[in-house]
């Protein structure tokens, strides 16, 4: 019992420790198509922190939420965005990303 | 402002916040040691009075319904508002051409094998999960937003797997938006079919039967399928509005040339 205490009290920590290591590294990375790919990574350390402090329900939405559906929308954004660029500097090839 | 003196003013800021938030935690009780009478008496009543074994759904479809209402609402309201941002300027007269249109527009390279391997893997499994999420809300953890989401996923998996074309095909825009448009009000029909049998809105109305089984805890089960259509419907919406202003092609009069 004590040990079973001392397992998840490690286990919490840990992942809390991680979740803040993660978001220092999200907010340190400059470049939207990394912080991207960081984000997702954090949004999956998010969701074993709910599923560690025994929040199934919240782990289940945060997982498609935040490691899917945020960062393809940014994804998404920046591919947009790119694209109207690349026909600024170059207009006689429209549809090149 | 300088620099300096900005980063003086941060300091004072980050020192005032550590300050209050480690003041406001070591007020917390321990990991565990729940204190207030409200999560006992809704874990209670969820069970004996609803049927429900997951606490959670009681209160988000039953107990709080109304709130669960107002933050749907927020959901439907907030991609309404995408989808007329990213309106299309030149209408397409026909879905199957605009499909077409879009999936020349972009030379996209075909997906390799492993990964159409993992994603049509992937996709039953999705909506099974799914499913099986948005139906025993009552009983285990998850419930109408979180197999929603879970069943979003597919038409991305579809997506990833093949192209757009495929995407449209398996999710027509209109039956989405149908749906999507459906399952909301049909979340506020709910409610007021509790007022016409005058009871108050969104009164769980229907049997509760056997605790512990598919078919108890009356309307949380319809509440949880209703609010799985919209939040799933609500999410392929996003995306698919998200992924036609990537892929869309520019319309003549945009071009740079003819």
């Amino acid at each position: 019992m004590t040990s079973n205490d001392a397992i998840s009290a490690t286990l919490r920590i840990a992942v809390l420790l991680l979740v803040a290591v993660g978001a220092t590294g999200v907010v340190c990375t400059r470049e939207p198509l990394s912080q991207a790919v960081t984000l997702s990574f954090y949004g999956l350390l998010l969701t074993t922190m709910f599923f560690v402090f025994q929040a199934p329900d919240v782990a289940l939405s945060q997982i498609v939420v935040g490691a899917v559906v945020s960062p393809l929308m940014i994804l998404l954004t920046l591919s947009r965005i790119r694209r109207g660029k690349a026909r600024e500097t170059n207009p006689s090839q429209p549809e090149r990303s | 402002m300088s620099p300096r003196t900005r980063r003086i003013l941060f300091y004072f800021g980050a020192a005032g916040l550590v300050t209050i938030l480690a003041w406001g935690v070591l007020g917390l009780p321990a990991y565990g040691q729940y204190q207030g009478p409200y999560g006992d008496l809704v874990s209670y009543a969820a069970v004996q009075s609803r049927h429900a074994t997951d606490v959670v759904s009681a209160v988000n479809f039953d107990i709080r319904a109304i709130d669960t209402l107002g933050e749907e609402f927020i959901l439907f309201t907030s991609v309404m508002g995408v989808v007329l941002l990213l309106r299309k300027r030149v209408e397409p007269k026909d879905v199957d051409e605009a499909a077409a249109d879009v999936a020349t527009g972009r030379e996209k390279e075909p997906p390799s094998n492993a990964v159409r391997l993992l994603c049509l893997g992937l996709v039953g499994v999705s909506v099974l999960f799914g499913l099986y999420i948005v139906t025993h809300g009552q009983l285990t953890p998850g419930g109408g937003f979180q197999g929603g989401v879970v069943l979003a996923t597919v038409p991305l998996l579809v997506y990833l797997a093949a192209d757009v074309r495929v995407l449209h095909q398996i999710a027509p825009r209109k039956l989405v938006d149908a749906g999507e448009a459906l399952a909301a009000g049909a979340f506020i029909g709910l409610g007021l079919v509790a007022v016409a049998l005058q009871e108050p809105f969104l009164t769980n109305f229907l049997p509760l039967g056997t605790t512990g089984r598919i078919d108890s805890s009356g309307t949380i089960m319809a509440i949880s399928i209703v609010t799985g259509i919209e939040v799933g419907g609500a999410f392929v919406v996003l995306l698919s509005s998200f992924l036609a202003e990537t892929l869309e092609r520019i319309p003549e009069e945009h071009r740079g040339e003819p």
